[in-house]
């Protein structure tokens, strides 16, 4: 029996004419998609205290106090979202060899010329760089935004500290928002990207185009899929 | 001595208040400067720029200022416990705008022994890192007469005036999750009256004027040290924050550190004036160019699915499906 390196067990080719194939389980989108509400919500609460010219967004959940009451908190959804996210995600988003033959040949993906690039599993470059961005800027936004939560941890880091944790925890959450404008720019700049995390599907050609050693393999594993 | 009603600014904390009513002067009217953009007074009033000076020299630690400060900001400061230090409460909290603070120096020259003591509380600079910081339009705020004053219906509880202070002033309530610190009394100079403290202080170590006035006594306080002896008394009224409303005679102005680290050259962290300046500007344009550039680049391409593709798609399912493990084994035969 065929192992799998390059998909996801729930992976599987679900129809043959015309091809469909499943992408992500209903688990994964829902985890996705509150991850993403939750990141939204959180730019907009930070934004009203990011930039005086944006405070009005504080309306939006209530008025300036509940504002800075509620943002560490979903803050902490958000982590736990995201990681409960990044350990199903984790294994294919790991580096490989093809994913530098494909960030050089940057300006063939960007012209849609997919000929010249290397079949890829189930992410290309582009996505595991929003994947490891997102990660690493979580993780600083969380230990940073502790250090800044006036109400509950006044006095875990000195002051001085505390100024280097507020520029470092808004410098990384513009970063965010950019890795954020990427991400969603990227999956409607690619067509037929969206109906994976919606549906859960992306249809035969996508991933032929797109992510052909992933769809490869779940080709061949077309009848041995029952038996695991 | 009654003050006079139509006075700008008081020019002293002893005289008794008017007998009549008296309009406030240091209202929406007389904000020059205002947090996080909020409103300021078009033509705002020129009122005389007061100070609070503090001679050090003549403290005897006896805490009536502490004391009138309760009183007339009503404030409830919890019973502490005693740890054996002199200061009580043992750091400013938000139900305690000022406190003095007490310092035990071996002077190295002398030989003496000496007992600093520093009534610490807020600053009043003319350039406030606190409102430089605050993301609340309208919850800090500067009069034209210097004071610094916090509104506290605007105030968020965010904690972002703590590090922007250069001298660790502000507290924020637990309690209301408001960011209090010592107001200048500016709801009794207002109206023509001193500082609670500087009204209480037994050895008129404190006093009240404006700060040309006070400026004026200061020095002929610091001569008369000098020829006391204490060669490096002078006047503490930083420039690196603009100078300050809130003044200190020291008899050892050259090391400020010794009163309880009041800092020798404090200035707006270098770290918050950036964060607050071009950090924000920066980072907007960046995301606002990137979401402008990113919407431009899908309006004019797009990478998309071609019915070839789907094709390819089907016959590649299709012949995996009539021979069992053929294609799957992974590496990419054809790339």
């Amino acid at each position: 029996m065929a192992g799998r390196r390059y998909s996801e067990p729930g992976d599987r080719i679900l129809s043959r004419d015309p091809v469909s194939v499943r992408r992500y389980g209903g688990f994964t989108r829902l985890n996705h998609w509150f991850t993403a509400t939750t990141l939204i919500l959180l730019g907009l609460s930070g934004f009203a205290l990011f930039d005086p010219s944006l405070y009005w967004l504080s309306a939006l959940f209530g008025g300036g106090q509940p504002t800075r009451w509620v943002h560490p908190f979903i803050g902490i959804a958000l982590f736990i979202s995201f990681m409960i996210l990044f350990v199903q995600l984790v294994r294919h988003n790991l580096f490989r060899r093809e994913d530098a033959v494909w960030a050089r040949n940057i300006r063939s993906v960007v012209k849609g010329d997919e000929d010249k690039l290397p079949e890829l599993g189930k992410y290309n470059f582009g996505q595991k760089f929003v994947f490891w961005a997102m990660f690493w800027l979580i993780v600083v936004l969380i230990v940073t935004g502790f250090m800044i939560w006036y109400q509950f941890f006044p006095d875990i880091v000195s002051v001085e500290t505390r100024r280097i944790a507020l520029m470092v925890h808004s410098v990384s959450a513009v970063l965010t928002i950019l890795t954020l404008i990427l991400h969603v720019f990227a999956a409607i700049w690619t067509r037929g990207t969206l109906s994976a995390m919606t549906q859960g599907t992306v249809t035969g050609g996508w991933a032929f185009r797109h992510h052909r050693k992933w769809f490869r393999e779940l080709a061949g594993r077309q009848r041995t899929d029952p038996a695991e | 001595m009654t003050i006079a009603t139509n006075v700008d600014s008081p020019r002293t904390a002893t005289a008794n208040p008017p007998v009549q009513p008296v309009q406030g002067n240091l209202g929406q009217a007389a904000v020059v400067r205002s947090s996080a953009g909020g409103p300021v007074a078009e033509n705002p009033t020129a009122l005389t720029p007061v100070a609070k000076l503090i001679d050090v020299s003549k403290c005897i630690g006896c805490k009536a200022c502490q004391s009138a400060c309760v009183e007339w900001n009503d404030t409830h400061p919890e019973i502490g416990v005693n740890v054996g230090v002199y200061e009580n409460p043992h750091d400013l909290t938000p139900d305690m705008f000022t406190l003095m603070r007490f310092a035990e120096y071996d002077n190295p020259e002398t030989g003496d022994f000496e007992w600093l003591i520093r009534k610490d509380g807020c600053m009043h600079c003319a350039d406030p890192g606190c409102l430089t910081a605050c993301p609340a339009p309208g919850a800090i705020v500067q009069y034209s007469n210097g004071i610094v004053d916090f509104i506290h219906e605007n105030c968020i509880g965010c904690g972002y005036c703590v590090s922007g202070c250069p001298f660790d002033i502000p507290r924020i309530s637990q309690v209301d999750h408001r960011s209090y610190k010592c107001t200048l009394c500016s709801d009794r100079v207002a109206v023509g009256q001193g500082p609670a403290c500087a009204k209480a202080c037994p050895t008129h170590a404190i006093t009240f004027g404006t700060k040309d006035d006070m400026t004026a006594l200061a020095a002929e306080r610091v001569e008369d040290l000098k020829s006391r002896g204490y060669d490096n008394a002078g006047l503490y009224d930083p420039q690196g924050v603009g100078g300050t409303h809130v003044m200190y005679v020291l008899h050892h102005a050259d090391k400020p550190g010794i009163y309880n680290d009041l800092p020798e050259d404090p200035q707006i962290a270098g770290v918050v004036k950036s964060w607050k300046g071009p950090t924000k500007t920066a980072g907007l344009a960046a995301i606002g160019l990137a979401a402008i550039g990113s919407v431009a680049m899908g309006l004019f391409s797009r990478v998309s699915v071609e019915p070839e593709d789907e094709r390819h798609a089907e016959d590649l399912v299709d012949r995996a499906a009539a021979i069992p493990g053929g294609e799957g084994s992974g590496e990419g035969k054809d790339a």
